[in-house]
């Protein structure tokens, strides 16, 4: 029994060193300086120096990080809402083209986003909207909608019709109906949605790597890869930058741990 | 991702039919949604098959050319290659991270102090976006300054040149899919075991079953559901596979680690073969279309059988 105990804390152990060791070793990395990081690349935490993020910050990432929380802000509240919108009939009504209708939202979860690359960018390039935040939003909505109308209907397709037709007696319209009774009781599968989309908007690559090209433009992980595309060599200075794109992403979660959880696994399982 | 097709089913009994009467309605609810789906999803996969047709001469004209970027692209080397790496992540996927993914959610489970400090580090990997990831692991496995150097040093082994030798190049990439994706089927696999009812292990425990015998007849059973949800996203996700390829290799050395992804990528925007690449992002497009009518066959058919 002891011995069985003993294994269970050397493997947990184990698999702590394999996936936190990277993550120690990127910020202890990052706090170094350039001539430290050759002396001993692999010591951990032995130099505090900043230089590296004053350095990163300088280059203009927090541009790209405001762009970041722009466009995912923007594309996730939209999605919510004409995901939303579009769910509450498709959940209440049982005619053939609703399914139809469905079902075409739904096969766009299994889609890879290369098949739509090439039109999207031409089509982005003569509207004129190319190299723009707007330009990426667009693609994000779409490719946001499928989960987040599975999730949704799945969820509104349980809320009793007698709340609607009590409301419908009191002559409310469907709009009304829409914003002051399905809305509020849906609000356990929005945060779901929300938080599935943020994510995944957050770290989004290919879109804005077709669609941007100046960096005042690029959301933080185009930023990013350009960033090591320059500075490749300065080590420390290219983990700060990592260090900087992630920590956001790891406070929300350490904060919100249970929500995060959550709204991944609805959103894969009941995906 | 399997579709409910009994979503409609059992909800057609209690229709409130008339009052949507009015089809204006039920537009304006569904038409912002459909506007920018047919827009961003529908019309660009549709316009990617015509152009798959076509190929732009220097002077930026189109010009049909029938099924002759079908025919170069079937007797491309490198289009073969990149359907075998997009199967190796496949089966990585299957076969790696979600075996890998169960051992951690077991862990989480068995009674050790301290799991909530484990399941948060052992989560923190999923969080790190895939760019960012293949960023730091390009440094891990730098040659003379990374720690895989290092770790592999202690056995004498030296001189590996781990992304840009052909050899090892793929299975790095593939041991940093592991290492980013186990997490997260760590924690679906986790929240179906914590749903397994106490009761069915208590039930074991008085016929004397040991905790293989537990984990073999009880949890692997009842987690067979999960296992399956996660597979099917795990072929679908793999198969979109392509910020960590094209970060830490963008598809080399020589092609060692082309993907679809890259491959359809550079041909369209550095090659500008666009009616070419246009061929292959068709393909990935039919072989996920295939692979999701097959899942949701097999799908129906079983649940067909369950009811009878």
């Amino acid at each position: 029994m002891v011995m069985k105990k003993v294994g269970l804390y050397i493997l947990a152990i184990v698999f702590l060193i394999y996936a936190a060791y990277p993550i120690v070793y990127l910020i202890s990395t990052s706090l170094k300086s350039q001539p430290a990081f050759f002396e001993s690349p692999f010591s951990l935490f032995t130099h505090f120096t900043l230089d590296n993020y004053v350095a990163v910050i300088q280059q203009g990432l927090l541009v790209n990080f405001l762009n970041s929380i722009i466009v995912s802000v923007i594309s996730v509240f939209v999605v919510m809402l004409i995901a939303s919108l579009a769910s509450y009939p498709l959940s209440r009504m049982k005619f053939k083209l609703n399914r139809a209708v469905f079902l075409l939202f739904i096969v766009g979860m299994m889609l890879p986003v290369h098949a739509t690359l090439i039109p999207i960018f031409r089509f982005s390039n003569s509207i004129g909207i190319y190299d723009s935040l707007v330009a990426i939003i667009g693609p994000y909505i779409a490719f946001a909608l499928p989960i987040s109308i599975f999730i949704l209907t799945q969820f509104m397709s349980e809320i009793p019709k007698s709340l609607e037709e009590s409301a419908m007696m009191d002559g409310a319209n469907k709009l009304k109906i829409f914003f002051h009774i399905i809305l509020p009781m849906t609000r356990p599968a929005l945060m779901t949605v929300f938080i599935y989309n943020f994510i995944h908007i957050w770290n989004e690559f290919i879109f804005a790597l077709v669609l941007i090209s100046n960096n005042e433009n690029m959301t933080l992980p185009l930023g990013l890869r350009n960033f090591f595309g320059e500075y490749s060599t300065n080590v420390p200075a290219v983990m700060a930058a990592i260090s900087l794109a992630s920590i956001p992403m790891l406070l929300a979660y350490i904060f919100t741990q249970e929500k995060v959880t959550k709204g991944l696994t609805d959103g894969a399982v009941k995906g | 991702m399997p579709i409910p097709s009994d979503i409609y089913e059992e909800k057609k009994i209690s229709s409130s039919k008339g009052k949507w009467k009015n089809g204006l309605v039920i537009f304006l609810f569904i038409a912002p949604a459909l506007f920018i789906y047919l827009l961003y999803v529908v019309y660009p996969i549709i316009a990617t098959f015509e152009y798959s047709f076509h190929t732009w001469t220097t002077a930026g004209e189109k010009m049909f050319v029938g099924l002759e970027n079908y025919a170069n692209l079937f007797a491309d080397p490198v289009f073969w290659t990149s359907l075998k790496n997009n199967i190796w992540v496949v089966l990585t996927s299957v076969f790696i991270q979600i075996p890998l993914g169960l051992i951690m959610a077991l862990l989480l489970v068995s009674p050790i102090k301290g799991i909530r400090f484990f399941n948060s580090v052992y989560f923190l990997p999923f969080l790190v976006s895939t760019v960012a990831t293949g960023m730091l692991w390009v440094f891990m496995f730098d040659p003379l300054n990374g720690i895989m150097s290092q770790i592999v040093s202690i056995f004498g082994i030296e001189n590996i040149f781990w992304l840009s030798a052909p050899e090892t190049a793929m299975l790095s990439i593939l041991f940093v899919v592991v290492w980013q994706g186990a997490p997260f089927y760590m924690i679906l696999l986790r929240s179906a075991i914590v749903g397994i009812p106490e009761e069915l292990y208590e039930a074991a425990k008085i016929d004397g079953a040991s905790s293989w015998q537990n984990f073999k007849h009880i949890t692997l059973p009842l987690l067979m559901p999960t296992i399956v949800t996660s597979s099917i996203l795990a072929i679908v996700g793999s198969l979109k596979a392509f910020d960590l390829f094209f970060v830490m290799t963008e598809g080399g050395p020589n092609g060692a680690t082309e993907i679809m992804g890259t491959f359809m990528f550079k041909q369209v925007f550095m090659n500008y073969n666009t009616g070419y690449a246009s061929a292959i992002a068709f393909v990935m497009f039919f072989i996920a279309l295939t692979v999701t009518i097959v899942i949701q066959s097999i799908n129906s058919s079983k649940r067909r059988k369950e009811m009878l």
